[in-house]
């Protein structure tokens, strides 16, 4: 079978703090027009298999895969729906379309964060019932957390950490499908109110509504469609332990593992001289940097001093987050990672705009589940 | 195309019980055990792990898939949880299957666990959120009203009576005294019994459907190579399928499950399967509610619309008859946590195909099955074929 | 397997071990609240069902009149936007006599869930609401019924404003 596979059309809509004039599954079926229209295909006829991405408290509603399919044109189509990431459903499309069973796969995420009146209390409900949850923490303690051991670990420094809020919302106001842009001084991100110490509260991405389709093929149908296949070279995603009592607290052993597994199938052994630019998480400022760690872009240790001195700005040696990340665009819930997905597709295909980078062959886009997960995946993508 | 052959090599279970002292990871982990066991694997063998749960509203955990990842086997591995609501059991192993005809593994750990029991009152009451949140849920419905009205659409259109359905009944809960792990076996049970239990939701009654319960079931899975070298009885995944019909159900047939014959004809198509009601050897349909088994056994073309109540009478879906339907007891009989209860199915077959199915064997060598799920509002229908 | 393992796992218990604390427990209730956008399609048939009508919606590709209206027809996967004022009487396609309700308490008297297959919609395209001022056991599946509204005052824009279903017998309107 043939064993490339690319993305064929990328469609989004929303990426807005609210969207009260959509439903969710309007705001979805914006996004999927534009992905089918930019891939060319009626998915009707075209489209094989769909897998959508969402979790049953973020909507409200039990056995969401249920309500997917009308909006998507997926009824009485083979689809399904998984608890996880964007990228997790996006590795699934891959997987699909592998199997060399389906030529053209669609993957689905979205968040209507906007909708979900009792958030931090829902997320709380992720914790351990027993162990943990009757603390009654606000879920961010875990992140605190986690940013305490990883800055004692690395050396890291407070105002590191912020120059990442500071460069990726700098860096929203060049996109115009981020919500948060905005022009900070290291200072106003400092001065913000602790929420976890050390954890402020600009450091903490604010959610944002948003839906995004992504189109999949097999190479030859994917010359077929387009001129820009963005190419799939390798896919990975990880659980590191659920439990809160048996964790490595500084890194973030989910991505090493699941950026390991993509850079085996992409024949990466060098990640440093061979992805170009990244999309990774930054839910909370100090991730951007712990993971950057863990995906062995740069040196351990060595993300808040590389970000300190412009390394990931758009103009460094490792542009990191252009699109604004999380920090910029919104934390979209299990659409998240679509969100860096498809910042690295648009710069593939040299549709970034004011933002667009020069000379990138390899982009890498990773996603982390939030608190209180442990788990994340990365996707490395060329064209 | 080349496609990699992948079988099933592996399986374990716990007990289908009403309430288990065990949390969910402790079942998960009990079943995956034994699913190791019975092919001489370790955890260091498993390559990538797919769980399959039903709506985390019962466990009250918010990304319950996260809470139970350990209890699967999934610490440092890749993991993902999918679920098609009902259909999931089914669905899980065909998850598993891309995972390894894709090429990225070779080896996976299936998982389908539920512990419905941590809801209180009644985890039927969680099912309130199933249900549109604008246009349905405000006239506070209940799961039994999906069934009911189904039942009676079907039970109207083709002139089936309530005694020509608890014959369902009958057969899988007499046929789960035989299952180790079964809820409500009962040998001795008569379509009396189930028309003279109480009315729940006319036309069901309590017999007629199958309560909520805790449990779980692992399969381990393989890629050809690593199979042949596992056992000497790998059970092939010859055909997957599965189909998602439209949410409006209240602008469908209830009368006929198209979703179920969607997807049975992908599966057919994939395993070469021309006359599936002379290939299939065993048939494991979903069956909550005693109604389904007939319902889907129509929608798998395995019988004419209207028909599959004579097929019952006529004996043919007997343990031993020419087509025997859900020889394991089915959910009627072994109890319904609700994905283990279809990946108990794939279980069954697993078994029943290499001969290991004790005093539930159908006799005469079966060389082909078919496990069937369904879920949702009445939507998805998941379908897998397997042979040896 | 099952022929070899005599002993499955799985430990039983019962509402008794519980309630004699024979069995650690933990309760705990979720505050789970949300506000969900109606957008286009269902703000429309909730602002119509507040007027008192039932709205629906045609597809001009497949020529099909479905209800509630949606943006998307499913089948076609083209844009709807004709809204179409249905009746507010209909056929029972299929029903129920229910005893529990939602949260599993017994009741004497049955709810009465339908499908009705609502007029001027196409064939087997209805809403799911409850039959009422009708004897459980004479209902039928083919009945036509039509929808008791609340009082103007009173609606809100739901689909609670339509209180049920009643039987048209003949004669009456």
């Amino acid at each position: 079978m043939n064993e490339r596979v690319a993305i064929v059309g990328v469609g989004w809509a929303g990426f807005r703090s609210v969207t009260p004039e959509v439903s969710y599954k309007e705001l979805m079926y914006a996004a999927a027009v534009r992905a089918y229209a930019d891939a060319g295909v009626d998915p009707l006829r075209d489209i094989d298999s769909f897998v959508t991405v969402a979790e049953d408290f973020h909507e409200g509603t039990s056995i969401f895969d249920e309500y997917t399919p009308d909006q998507l044109g997926a009824v009485l189509k083979p689809m399904h729906t998984i608890a996880g990431d964007g990228l997790h459903g996006l590795a699934a499309a891959y997987m699909l379309v592998r199997t060399g069973q389906f030529s053209i796969v669609a993957v689905e995420g979205h968040s209507k964060a906007s909708n979900i009146l009792t958030l931090p209390e829902i997320t709380a409900y992720a914790q351990d019932p027993v162990l943990n949850r009757p603390l009654r923490l606000n879920t961010h303690f875990i992140a605190g957390l986690e940013m305490n051991r990883y800055l004692y670990e690395t050396g890291t420094s407070l105002e590191q950490c912020a120059a990442v809020t500071v460069k990726n919302r700098r860096n929203a106001l060049d996109n115009p499908s981020a919500a948060y842009g905005a022009d900070l001084t290291l200072a106003e991100v400092l001065d913000s109110q602790f929420l976890a110490w050390p954890l402020s509260r600009h450091q903490v991405s604010e959610h944002a509504d948003g839906a995004i389709v992504m189109v999949l093929a097999t190479e030859e149908t994917a010359r077929r469609l387009t001129d820009y296949p963005v190419w799939i070279l390798g896919v990975g995603w990880c659980s590191d332990s659920p439990s809160l009592e048996n964790r490595d607290w500084g890194q973030a052993v989910y991505a090493r593992q699941a950026a390991g597994m993509a850079y085996r199938q992409a024949g990466i052994r060098s990640p440093q001289s061979a992805i170009d630019f990244a999309e990774v998480d930054d839910t909370y400022a100090y991730k951007e940097l712990q993971s950057l760690e863990a995906l062995g872009l740069v040196p351990a240790g060595s993300a808040g001093l590389l970000t300190e001195e412009g390394a990931t700005q758009p103009d460094g040696e490792l542009p990191v987050n252009v699109s604004g990340g999380s920090q910029g665009m919104g934390n979209l819930l299990d659409a998240t990672g679509l969100a860096r997905a498809l910042e690295v597709v648009v710069q593939l295909r040299g549709e970034a705009g004011p933002r667009q980078l020069k000379e990138i062959q390899i982009g890498l886009a990773q996603s982390w589940r939030g608190v209180p997960t442990a788990s994340g995946a990365v996707v490395i993508l060329s064209n | 195309m080349s496609k990699r052959k992948v079988a099933v090599v592996g399986a374990g279970m716990t007990r289908f019980v009403r309430r288990a002292q065990e949390t969910g990871k402790e079942l998960s982990w009990q079943a995956v055990r034994m699913a190791l066991e019975s092919c001489e694997m370790t955890m260091d063998d498993i390559e990538a792990v797919c769980l399959g749960t039903a709506p985390d509203a019962f466990d009250g955990v918010h990304m319950k898939g996260e809470y139970l990842s350990d209890g699967a086997g999934a610490w440092r591995k890749p993991y993902m949880r999918s679920y098609v609501g009902g259909g999931t059991g089914v669905f899980v192993p065909i998850q598993a299957w891309y995972h390894i005809a894709s090429g990225l593994f070779d080896v996976c750990l299936v998982v389908a666990e539920e512990k419905m029991s941590s809801y209180y009152p009644h985890a039927q009451a969680a099912f309130l959120t199933i249900f549109d949140h604008t246009t349905e849920r405000p006239l506070k419905p209940n799961l039994l009203w999906i069934f009911a009205l189904e039942m009676n659409r079907y039970m109207h259109t083709y002139g089936i009576s309530k005694a020509d359905i608890a014959q369902v009944a009958v057969k899988n809960k007499r046929n789960a005294a035989d299952h180790p792990c079964a809820l409500l076996g009962d040998k001795n049970i008569t379509v009396e019994d189930v028309l003279n239990s109480e009315v729940l939701a006319w036309p069901v009654n309590r017999l007629d459907v199958s309560p909520v319960t805790d449990g779980a079931v692992a399969l381990v899975l393989a890629a050809e190579h690593v199979a042949k070298r596992i056992t000497d009885k790998p059970v092939w995944i010859e055909g997957v399928g599965w189909s998602l019909d439209t949410a409006h159900w209240t602008n469908r047939d209830l009368a006929y499950p198209r979703y179920v014959e969607y997807a049975a004809r992908m599966a057919y198509e994939m395993a070469g399967i021309k006359e599936p009601r002379k290939e299939i050897h065993i048939v494991e349909p979903y069956d909550p509610f005693d109604y389904k088994e007939l319902h889907h056994l129509e929608g798998l073309l395995l019988a004419d619309r209207g028909q599959a109540p004579q097929l019952v009478a006529d004996g043919v879906t007997s343990r031993n008859g020419d087509m025997p339907v859900c020889p394991s007891g089915g959910l009627l009989g072994v109890g319904n946590p609700i994905a283990a209860a279809g990946l108990m199915k794939i279980a069954e077959l697993f078994w029943q195909l290499r001969g290991e199915a004790g005093a539930r064997q159908v006799p005469g060598h079966p060389k082909r099955g078919l496990a069937q799920a369904w879920g949702d509002l009445m939507q998805v229908g998941t379908v897998v074929i397997m042979g040896r | 397997m099952t022929v070899k393992i005599k002993n499955f796992p799985g430990t039983s218990l019962s509402e008794q071990d519980i309630a004699d604390g024979k069995v650690f427990s933990l309760h705990d209730t979720m505050r789970a609240d949300f506000g969900w956008d109606t957008g286009v399609a269902v703000g429309r048939y909730l602002a119509a069902l507040k007027e008192g009508m039932i709205l629906g919606a045609r597809c001009r590709h497949c020529r099909k009149t479905v209800v509630p209206p949606r943006q998307v027809c499913e089948w076609c996967y083209r844009p709807m936007s004709d809204y179409v004022p249905l009746q507010d009487t209909g056929i029972v396609n299929t029903f129920s006599l229910c005893y529990v309700t939602w949260d599993v308490q017994r009741i004497k008297e049955p709810e009465i869930p339908a499908v009705i297959e609502i007029d001027g919609a196409s064939p087997l395209h209805g809403i799911l609401h409850k039959l009422g001022e009708i004897d459980p056991k004479e209902v039928r599946i083919g009945m036509r019924v039509k929808a008791v509204w609340k009082p103007t005052a009173e609606r809100l824009g739901a689909i609670t404003d339509i209180l049920y279903f009643r039987p048209i017998l003949e004669g009456q309107p």
